[in-house]
């Protein structure tokens, strides 16, 4: 048997899937190049304007960086700061996720959707509340306790309200390894001689290490990238990103805004990368797929009351949070004159009207895109095999690694001058939007395409249907949880950003979360509570929406996708 | 015109798969098999995971494309004939139902493809839940269904295309041990009774036996047997399916003599004669004879060999006996008797051995 012809046969059958499928080509190449575009290019030229002084290569800017305590400062609290809220909110979010998937407790019903309300939240809104209650004129601060401080203002209150923004990461990362933990191992471990305690010690515990560390690590990076929260209550405390921002827009230093913004991709990147390539493959590890019961005596009857106080002392703490927001948008005057005013509203309607209007249409318009191109890339990632893939891959999931901060000023250095002239045009924030959030459509597609067997579609292939009946017929409709709960995350997320966002709106097209942060510096506190409170309801009538067209539950839209 | 022959309906010819993983390395999974299957016949695929039987499955079916070799059903070259134009229905060994399509969707579905009026539809389903005894559970998904359910609707979803071929892809493996045993009979009944033609392919060997017209053993990507289930099981050709479909004991021998029909050989010092084979032997080789449990007998009398018993297992119909015999083990089976009380014997007793000899069969060791 000649060898040669051997080769050439087997060539044949492994090009025939691109050469027979120009469709699939085309794609792969078009949507190749936009990522390159809107990804790596915009990084490109953020890294090459930090590490250039006068057109030729230098590390000076890094240098002066690390060598003035001004800059180096701000490096050292956003870390720290970093790890004081990625402890605390893996803690409580480990509380949380404990609590309900192995504890047990009454009111799941609340607690559930508690344990993700602050993902929805405009970035900032939780420091916002903060101020009202315990600001320099706090309703418990001021009115309650008669203090007059400002303490508020910097490490305290922006651990407060990380904590309070994050722990939902923390929990959507553990709560699934909790429950996938087989309750026959716990059992077991009762069993041979170990007393409750020492089996949450010995069994759960360690096999929800590596989420555990996952968490820990995804919390640290949020702290750190956090924008909108350090900007208005970090007061003196320094972080990277407001000082990129300030240093960027504010000097116009833009060669140092740049290192800064540089600077906060490094952990961004690392964890990425210890996240895609370490702790996936640790984690899956620990799942015996063999039992599908539900534990229900692993913890005793005192931890399950302690568990349910802590986790409704959390509720109520973030509960009271929208409450203030809420409350602030009806006060003539926060801490001065308490009486009920429509007033807020009128002022809001007028300043804010249009921007609700454009950040609203430009959601919209994103949204459906961004889902759409997440799940063609799934589709293509898990079903097709080609040369290059991987770096399809790779690419869609970048973006999710770039800090917000950094985007924004890439995409302001790239896209300010011929051939992609776009800054201040609707679709610069479109593509931001788009490109940002795709990684969660592609995500919770390769997910959702990898529970269906290859068996399924094949089954309908060998009973007569066609590539395109079984794609419209079998897999399109078994991925569609996949794809609303997608599809929602970028809705919420194109509502909520802010950190990119701020570098790029525009007179014409300007951003509803920008706007409450200006209302918010000037301390026209009460638009700003008005303008937070309709985002949120925009956010909530829109998941309300999609829940009741779908027929979806809240489970599948937050469940499936991190 | 070519004549339309039943006795070749199904044919493989010099069938080869190469799987190459683009970077140099070839797995020859299927190596140059020829086959050829009766019209209404039940072939079963039998042999050791890897074998190659499932990846000749599917590239009958077209799932797989072949590196070399054709295939033919009816007298048409169906090589380049699209999966889902090839009319085989196949039933998966996960059964591969539809989970967001309703039992009665999931067996509709080929029938919709095929643009059959919804009264025809609804009628051919009707018939086949009927047949398979899934009357009632129409309105209900998948995910409701106990496995032995599922099953059925895997069945009947192939059924309902009246197909002249029907592929099974290992389909009761994922069902507990008495549910196997009374699906396999539905199976065999319902293939009888529609008089289709069914690729079974499947690695259990009593499945193999009780259902098929033709066993084709399978081994590293070739054929090691064709037969019936009788032939096979009494006369395997290799060591290899003598160990496999008969879980033969073998037993090192010495070939004494060669005659013209039979061989004489010595085990512990006794000669005795077994029929020759089409494998050629010398004289002084030594050989491995294999004898399948139940042509072993074990007593306390004194007869030609010696063992020793290591345990034994009463299993109700049967008792099982592992016995150390020339530094080795041979299992013997007895069936026990109604009203007769079973042999007894210590563990570590010394025992007889003795070997209904007609049933030896020489191999190459």
């Amino acid at each position: 048997m000649a060898n040669n012809k051997l080769k050439r046969r087997l060539n044949k059958n492994s090009f025939h899937q691109l050469t027979s499928d120009p469709a699939l080509f085309i794609g792969v190449i078009l949507i190749l190049a936009s990522l390159v575009l809107f990804i790596v290019y915009p990084l490109y030229a953020a890294a090459k304007l930090s590490l250039s002084d006068d057109g030729v290569f230098s590390l000076s800017q890094y240098q002066y960086i690390f060598t003035h305590s001004y800059y180096s400062k701000s490096i050292m609290n956003s870390v720290m700061l970093g790890a004081i809220v990625a402890t605390l909110a893996t803690f409580v979010g480990f509380v949380f996720a404990f609590a309900i998937a192995k504890g047990g407790i009454k009111g799941q019903k609340f607690f559930q959707p508690m344990a993700i309300l602050p993902i929805i939240s405009p970035p900032f809104m939780f420091a916002l509340s903060v101020i009202l209650l315990f600001g320099r004129n706090g309703l418990i601060t001021a009115k309650l306790l008669h203090m007059d401080t400002s303490g508020v203002y910097g490490l305290k209150g922006l651990v407060i309200v990380q904590v309070i923004t994050m722990y939902p990461i923390a929990y959507m990362t553990l709560v699934g390894i909790l429950q996938a933990i087989d309750p026959d191992l716990e059992t077991c471990a009762m069993n041979l001689g170990a007393k409750r305690i020492k089996t949450f010690f010995t069994v759960t515990l360690p096999l929800a290490l590596p989420g555990i560390f996952a968490s820990w690590l995804l919390v640290f990076v949020g702290s750190l990238t956090d924008f909108g929260n350090p900007i208005i209550i970090g007061g003196e405390f320094d972080v990277l990103s407001v000082r990129a921002y300030l240093e960027f827009t504010g000097m116009g230093n833009l060669p140092r805004g740049a290192a800064l913004a540089m600077l906060l991709l490094v952990p961004t990147v690392g964890v990425f990368f210890i996240q895609k390539y370490i702790i996936k493959n640790k984690a899956y590890v620990t799942i015996t797929g063999k039992s599908s019961r539900r534990g229900s005596s692993s913890v005793t009857g005192v931890a399950k009351i302690g568990l349910f106080i802590f986790t409704l002392g959390v509720s109520l703490f973030v509960i009271m949070f929208y409450v203030t927001i809420i409350s602030g948008s009806f006060i003539k005057l926060w801490s001065v004159d308490w009486s009920f005013t429509l007033r807020h509203f009128v002022y809001a309607w007028d300043v804010g009207f249009t921007t609700l209007k454009n950040t609203l249409i430009l959601a919209t318009i994103s949204t459906p895109i961004t889902a759409v191109l997440g799940m063609i890339i799934a589709f293509i990632v898990v079903r097709k095999s080609f040369a290059g893939k991987q770096i399809l891959d790779f690419l869609s999931m970048l973006s999710y690694a770039i800090p917000g901060t950094a985007v924004g000023i890439g995409y302001i250095l790239a896209f300010n001058k011929a051939p992609f002239k776009l800054s201040g045009t609707a679709f610069i924030l479109i593509a931001v939007y788009v490109f940002r959030n795709v990684p969660i459509g592609v995500q919770g597609g390769i997910a959702a395409l990898k529970q269906i067997s290859g068996d399924i579609e094949e089954s309908s292939t060998n009973l007569g249907a066609s590539t395109a009946y079984t794609f419209r017929k079998i897999t399109l409709p078994l991925v569609r949880p996949a794809f609303f709960a997608g599809a929602t995350f970028a809705f919420v997320r194109s509502m909520t950003a802010i950190s990119a966002i701020i570098f790029l709106v525009s007179a014409r097209w300007n951003h509803l979360t920008v706007l409450i942060l200006a209302q918010t510096e000037i301390m026209r506190l009460g638009a700003a509570s008005v303008l937070s409170f309709a985002l949120i309801v925009v956010v909530m009538a829109f998941i309300f929406i999609i829940m009741k067209l779908t027929g979806l539950k809240q489970s599948q839209i937050f469940g499936t996708t991190k | 015109m070519e004549q339309k022959n039943d006795n070749e309906y199904l044919v493989l010819k010099d069938l080869t798969k190469i799987f190459s993983d683009g970077r140099g390395n070839e797995v020859t999974a299927v190596d140059n098999i020829s086959l050829t299957i009766k019209k209404g016949d039940f072939v079963t695929l039998l042999g050791p995971s890897g074998c190659g039987k499932t990846t000749t499955l599917r590239m009958v079916a077209g799932f797989e494309l072949q590196t070399y070799g054709d295939i033919t059903l009816d007298n048409k070259l169906i090589n380049n004939v699209a999966p889902f134009d090839r009319n085989m229905p196949m039933v998966f060994q996960s059964y591969a139902l539809f989970p967001h399509l309703t039992i009665f969707e999931n067996i509709a579905y080929g029938l919709k493809i095929r643009k059959l009026s919804k009264e025809v539809i609804k009628n051919d389903v009707a018939m086949v839940s009927q047949m398979v005894n899934l009357v009632g559970l129409e309105n209900r998904y998948p995910g409701e269904l106990s496995g032995g359910q599922q099953q059925r609707v895997a069945l009947a979803r192939a059924l309902v295309l009246k197909p002249e071929i029907i592929l099974f892809d290992e389909p009761l493996s994922n069902l507990d041990a008495k549910l196997r045993i009374q699906t396999r009979t539905e199976i065999k009944r319902v293939q009888q009774m529609m008089g289709i033609t069914a690729l079974y392919v499947t690695h259990d060997q009593s499945e193999a036996l009780s259902m098929s017209d033709q066993i084709v053993i399978m081994n590293r990507g070739e054929i090691a047997q064709v037969g019936s289930p009788e032939e096979i099981y009494n006369n395997p050709n290799s060591s290899f399916v003598a160990d496999f479909i008969g879980n033969a004991n073998f037993i090192d021998a010495k070939v004494s003599e060669i005659g013209s029909k039979s061989i004489t050989v010595t085990v512990q010092g006794n000669s005795f004669e077994v029929k020759k084979t089409d494998e050629e032997f010398s004289e002084g080789e030594e050989v491995a004879l294999a004898i399948k449990p139940e042509a072993v007998d074990i007593s306390l009398e004194p007869t030609g060999f010696t063992g020793k018993l290591d345990v034994s297992s009463f299993l109700g119909s049967i008792t099982e006996y592992k016995i150390e015999f020339e530094n080795s083990f041979i299992i013997a089976i007895h069936s026990n008797t109604a009203g007769q009380t079973v042999k007894h014997f210590k563990m570590g007793e010394e025992v007889y051995v003795d070997f209904k000899k007609e049933f030896f069969r020489i191999y190459k060791k």
